[in-house]
């Protein structure tokens, strides 16, 4: 089976965000695996050893995104692919990525992609079902289960806030991972000496036949700012109607909600 | 780099050379490998260890061989061990990564360091062939684990008055071991003991010893201080036949394995201090930054931040110094050729080579974590008293680190005789520089540090290592082979020695740091670099001091007291400014950064 997983390299989840010139500043910051595409790592290594065939891990970034590469390899995947578009894209959003993963896959017959259901970073959710567009596939989000028969018949079990959803559907597929699908293994030792051998290639927009055009962000960013910083709450004293105009005061002149 | 191994670094020599900062080995170096294997065992010890440390803490040791097996598929445990025998003969780095990463599980890293360190490596180092085979593929997934029997009730710093014995069978074909073993480490579990016994109660030899031999028993558990998810208990031998095949290296030559041991338990405590430390650190600036007191948190008060910054800043001296040795060490071994580099005894050579640094090390580290274990509780006020809070527990775990693998003491007291026979033996010309010295200090005008960043550091470091050379000159001067008598003035050498090997080691890896990557990203390392030199600087001041005024008298004394007086001619930093400056990073990051 040839199977891909889309990845993307995301600051770590205890990191504490800064900003720096109206943007997120990634000095000095801790990187990681996307959490939600580590299941879909750790389930595209399954169904290969399930099943046979090859993983895929690709992602779209710069060189410093190599080290998770070779983390996914370390953890089993069989090849990696770096598409570093930093040097030739300013802006990118999910057009952006989408549109690249696409025009790499397409000539690549996948018969299964997986992808984290959103990146804890970003948080749109948007790039695996844009894929899966681009490349005329069906497919599932925030998967928890997945079964593949032997004649290519697809059973998925998807989590709908909180409940589950069965669907099943057909190769080829993309599904995008939610937590609770599989507990992600970590690279041992023999896996990280032997995802030194494996290998890692990298590739431009040049590489893919895309202009700069042809990718250019569709949106714009126009600020980004920290959430307001916590002040310590108030309880309000005195009579309680008193405390109810007081609090009506309040919410109309401080909190400026009403 | 060195060529060949005559250009290697030679152990001690930081003492009397001084070496480009493009030389010494620093955590920064790390590869990607050397990362991923990091937060490997880091993710073990979260997700595996830790939840059932309340477990281990008591003794509900069926677990601990559980994880153990876990860290052997994980190869947590094969990375001294090579290929040709299941292992995955990774460098010394690697190694000592996992030692440092699997530290703040407490109790049970000692579990681990037992096994792959003292318990496995005799047979690594100086297994035969067969024994090599027989044991290491075992050793190396976890289905065996080892431990090793040194210490008896009689015989602890003295490792050598040993009263176990071992004897010749009529038969010749096995020896009967009797005695008693005492404080040994997986004792509860393990499979495989190395134990040392006297061949007719007088040849020194190391024997593998199994736990399936008749007459090999264990006693209850003992009730301990810290570090309760390790076992410890007393390995008892009742007439146990060993077979002849199982005596390791040669009868009478236990001590060489003995020592070499030594010296490898001496620096992976080092590099264990300084995981423990970390996680020590860690836990304790959160709460400072939790706990309001006066309405507003702890670390906002400047004391507390005195406090942090001067844990963090011994902290930076303590993993440089352990990282450089290391480092020392992969640099030798890559030199062997191939087929020394397959002899074990040749790779115990490499790091004998530095048991200097590995002595000083295992003082420094496991101090440092002391301190900051202890600073940790005080921060933590009346509930760092309480076993709800991690750091009671890291606080009893320490303690151990000063006695074990040689006492601080017997480590210190090692560092002036290991470099007077450096000095005998012609491998380092100290004689030589001491001599230079003393002319210098004759006409010796003072000098003067320059004004560009770490000037003063590298002039302070420069000084250290003249007033070593002339404290520890006088004193062999003086007394010549009766030194070994004057354990306080040892001492004082052997601090003054460690000060210099820590200082300069933050200084280079500093160096090093801003040559790769410029100052502005490095200023919290040159913050601690500056605070720990200075500090560092004042104890050595203060400990030769001591010295010239034990060791002369009278005019001799003056004399010697002025020159030290010029030697030590600085103006000093503003370390309480420099230490609010560090906290800063440190209360924000709410962890140890560099």
């Amino acid at each position: 089976m040839n199977i891909f997983v889309l990845m993307k390299r995301t600051f770590d989840t205890e990191e504490k965000i800064s900003i720096a010139n109206g943007k997120i500043n990634e000095e000095g910051a801790e990187f990681i695996i996307n959490p939600y595409d580590e299941y879909a790592i750790e389930e595209a290594i399954q169904v290969r050893d399930q099943h046979g065939g090859e993983v895929t891990v690709v992602t779209v970034g710069n060189e410093e995104a190599e080290k998770e590469l070779r983390t996914a390899l370390a953890m089993g995947c069989d090849k990696a692919v770096l598409i570093n578009i930093d040097d030739d894209v300013e802006e990118q959003d999910q057009h952006t990525v989408a549109k690249v993963l696409a025009e790499y896959l397409k000539d690549k017959n996948p018969d299964l992609i997986l992808a984290g259901n959103v990146a804890i970073d970003g948080g749109s959710g948007q790039v695996g079902p844009r894929v899966a567009e681009l490349l005329g596939i069906p497919y599932v989000t925030t998967i928890t289960k997945l079964e593949i028969a032997d004649g290519g018949k697809v059973t998925v079990v998807r989590d709908v806030e909180g409940d589950e959803e069965i669907i099943e559907t057909s190769l080829p597929l993309l599904v995008t991972a939610q937590q609770g699908l599989n507990e992600p293994r970590y690279p041992s030792l023999p896996g990280i000496m032997k995802a030194k051998k494996k290998p890692l290639d990298e590739l431009e927009l040049d590489d893919l036949d895309l202009d700069e055009d042809d990718v250019e962000a569709k949106t714009k960013t126009i600020e980004v700012f920290l959430p307001p910083k916590r002040e310590a709450g108030k309880i309000l004293q005195g009579e309680l109607a008193d405390q109810v105009k007081e609090l009506v005061h309040l919410l109309r002149s401080e909190a400026k909600v009403v | 780099m060195a060529k060949t191994i005559e250009e290697a670094i030679k152990g001690g020599s930081f003492l009397i050379e001084d070496i480009p900062a493009e030389r010494v080995f620093t955590p920064e170096d790390f590869t990607d490998e050397h990362q991923m294997i990091a937060k490997t065992t880091e993710e073990y010890v979260n997700n595996e260890v830790l939840p059932q440390l309340e477990h281990l803490e008591n003794h509900e040791f069926d677990r601990s061989v559980k994880l153990l097996r876990k860290a052997g598929e994980l190869g947590l445990l094969s990375a001294d061990i090579p290929e040709e025998y299941g292992g995955l003969g990774l460098d010394k780095v690697s190694s000592a990564i996992i030692a440092e990463k699997m530290a703040p599980a407490g109790g049970f890293a000692i579990s681990h360091g037992a096994h792959v360190g003292i318990g496995s490596l005799p047979i690594v180092l100086f297994g035969t062939e067969e024994q090599k085979q027989k044991y290491l593929p075992y050793l190396a997934t976890g289905e065996k684990i080892a431990a090793y029997a040194l210490t008896e009730p009689g015989s602890g710093s003295d490792a050598l008055g040993a009263k176990t014995t071992a004897k010749l069978n009529a038969e010749g074909t096995h020896y009967i071991l009797n005695g008693e073993k005492q404080w040994i480490t997986n004792s509860g579990f393990a499979d495989v003991f190395v134990v040392y016994a006297k061949v007719d109660g007088q040849h020194f030899t190391a024997f593998i010893v199994e736990r399936d031999f008749p007459g090999v028993s264990t006693g209850p558990e003992e009730k301990k201080m810290g570090i309760k998810s390790s076992s410890t208990r007393t390995l008892i031998l009742q007439d146990v036949p060993v077979p002849k095949e199982n005596v390791l290296g040669e009868i009478g030559k236990g001590h060489v394995i003995a020592f070499n041991i030594l010296n490898i338990g001496r620096y992976k405590l080092g590099l264990g201090a300084v995981g423990g430390a970390k996680r020590a650190f860690e836990i304790t600036v959160k709460y400072a930054n939790q706990r309001q007191q006066f309405k507003r948190p702890i670390s906002q008060f400047t004391l507390t931040q005195e406090k942090l910054a001067t844990m963090a800043s011994r902290l930076y001296a303590a993993e440089s110094s352990v990282y450089r040795t290391v480092g020392l060490f992969d640099e030798r071994m890559g030199l062997l050729d191939a087929e020394k580099a397959k002899d074990g005894k040749e790779v115990a050579k490499s790091i004998a080579e530095y048991a200097i640094e590995c002595s000083l090390n295992k003082f420094f580290a496991t101090e440092v974590l002391d301190y900051i274990v202890d600073e940790g509780v005080q921060i933590h006020g009346g509930y760092g008293f309480m076993q709800e809070y991690e750091i009671e527990r890291a606080y009893r775990d320490s303690r151990i680190n000063r006695i074990f693998e040689g006492t601080n003491e017997i480590n210190r007291l090692l560092v002036p005789g290991m470099y007077l026979k450096k000095a005998v033996k012609g491998e380092l010309p100290l004689f030589q520089k001491a001599q230079q010295l003393q002319e210098e200090l004759m006409m010796m005008a003072a000098e003067e540090p320059g004004s560009g960043a770490l000037e003063q550091e590298k002039y302070l470091v420069r000084q250290a290592k003249k007033v070593a050379l002339m404290v520890a000159g006088l004193a062999a001067q003086k007394y010549g082979q009766r030194i070994e008598e004057e354990q306080e003035v040892l001492v004082n050498i052997a601090d003054i020695v460690s000060n210099v090997y820590a200082m300069e080691s933050a200084l280079l890896r500093t160096e090093k740091a801003i040559q790769a990557s410029g100052e502005e990203k490095n200023k919290q390392k040159v913050l601690y670099t500056q605070i720990f030199c200075q500090e560092a600087f004042n104890e050595i001041e203060a400990h030769a001091k001591e010295t010239l005024v034990a060791v002369e008298q009278g005019d001799t004394l003056r004399m010697m007291l002025a020159a030290l007086r010029r030697l030590t001619r600085h103006t000093p930093i503003n370390v309480i400014a420099k230490k609010r400056e560090t906290a800063a990073a440190l209360i924000e990051a709410e962890r140890y950064v560099v």
